[in-house]
C-alpha cells in the first residue's frame, strides 16, 4: 500500500478538504492506558497526520484485558509498543514518543506543537494537573479530557459535554476505578472513542457537542 | 448568591479557595469552572465568587 494509495482510500471516505485537515494535524495523547492507546489507534485510522505520544510506563501483563497491546509487548515502554502499533495500523502517520512522566512543570513544553491535547491518565491528580497546566501555560489549546469509565455500567451514561470554552469532557463522571469495579475494555473503549471522535469534530471546526 | 454545581449557594464574596475549604473537595483532583474557563489553581486564592456566577466543579475519578 502506497501513501498515495491510503491517502485517495481516505480521502474516498471522509472527502479531500476533511483528509487534507485531519493529515495536517498534530493531536497530543497524555497517557497510554485504556483511553490513550486506542485514542491513538482511531485517530492515526482517522488520517490525523502526527501522533505525540506521552507515558511513562510499560507494558504490564494486567493491561492485556483493556488496552491495545499484545502479549509479546510485555515489558516494553508503552510509547514503543503503541507506536509500533499504531504504525501497523497506518503506516503513514508520524508519530513522536515522549517515555516520561508528564508533570505541570514539563507541559507546556511537551504539548507545544499540538493543535489539540487528550487527557488520557488513569490518575485522578494527573487528569486535574493537566487540566490546570492547560488552563496556566495553553489557555488557547483545545483539550479534551475523561474521567468515569470504570465497572460495567450503563454504556448510555457514556457522554461528551463541553465544560469549558476549549474543553471537553467524556465519560460518565463518577464511577471510580478506586471503587474496585475494575476496569472493562468496551466500556474504556467507549469512552476512547468518545474523545477521538471529539478530537476530529473540532479539527472538523464542529466546536459545540 | 453562586450556581454551582446546579445549586445556587450563598457564596457571593468569598474566593474559591475559601468557598472550597468549608467543602469535602480534595483540591489535588478538581477542576472549577467559570464563565466558560477553567480557573487556574494558582487563581483560586484571588478569585472572588460575584452574585450570580455561575460555577462548575469537577471532581476527576481514577481510570483510563
Amino acid at each position: 500500500m502506497t501513501k498515495e494509495e491510503w491517502e485517495q482510500a481516505l480521502s474516498k471516505r471522509v472527502g479531500e478538504p476533511l483528509r487534507r485537515t485531519f493529515a495536517e494535524a498534530t493531536v497530543a495523547v497524555c497517557g497510554l492506558g485504556g483511553l490513550g492507546s486506542h485514542i491513538a489507534l482511531s485517530l492515526a485510522r482517522a488520517g490525523v497526520g502526527r501522533l505525540v505520544l506521552i507515558d511513562f510506563d510499560r507494558v504490564d501483563l494486567s493491561n492485556l484485558h483493556r488496552q491495545a497491546y499484545f502479549p509479546s509487548q510485555i515489558g516494553e515502554n508503552k510509547t514503543d509498543a503503541l507506536r509500533e502499533n499504531v504504525l501497523a495500523a497506518a503506516p503513514y502517520v508520524c508519530v513522536r514518543t515522549h517515555c516520561l512522566r508528564m508533570t505541570a512543570q514539563n507541559a507546556a513544553e511537551l504539548l507545544e506543537d499540538a493543535d489539540v491535547v487528550c487527557e488520557a491518565f488513569d490518575d485522578p491528580q494527573a487528569k486535574a494537573m493537566l487540566v490546570d497546566a492547560a488552563a496556566s501555560y495553553f489557555p488557547g489549546k483545545w483539550l479534551v479530557a475523561a474521567s468515569g469509565m470504570a465497572g460495567i455500567g450503563s454504556p448510555n451514561r457514556i457522554c461528551t459535554r463541553k465544560l469549558a470554552k476549549r474543553m471537553f469532557l467524556c465519560g460518565d463522571g463518577t464511577s471510580d476505578a478506586a471503587d474496585g469495579i475494575g476496569l472493562a475494555a468496551p466500556r474504556v473503549m467507549l469512552c476512547a472513542a468518545h474523545q477521538a471522535l471529539t478530537v476530529l469534530r473540532i479539527l472538523a471546526g464542529e466546536t459545540d457537542v | 448568591m453562586v450556581k454551582i454545581n446546579g445549586e445556587w449557594e450563598d457564596a457571593a464574596g468569598k474566593t474559591i479557595a475559601e468557598y472550597l475549604s468549608g467543602t469535602s473537595y480534595d483540591v489535588r483532583r478538581i477542576a472549577v469552572e467559570k464563565g466558560g474557563e477553567i480557573v487556574p489553581k494558582c487563581a483560586y486564592d484571588a478569585t472572588t465568587l460575584m452574585d450570580g456566577d455561575v460555577v462548575e466543579i469537577v471532581s476527576f475519578v481514577g481510570g483510563g
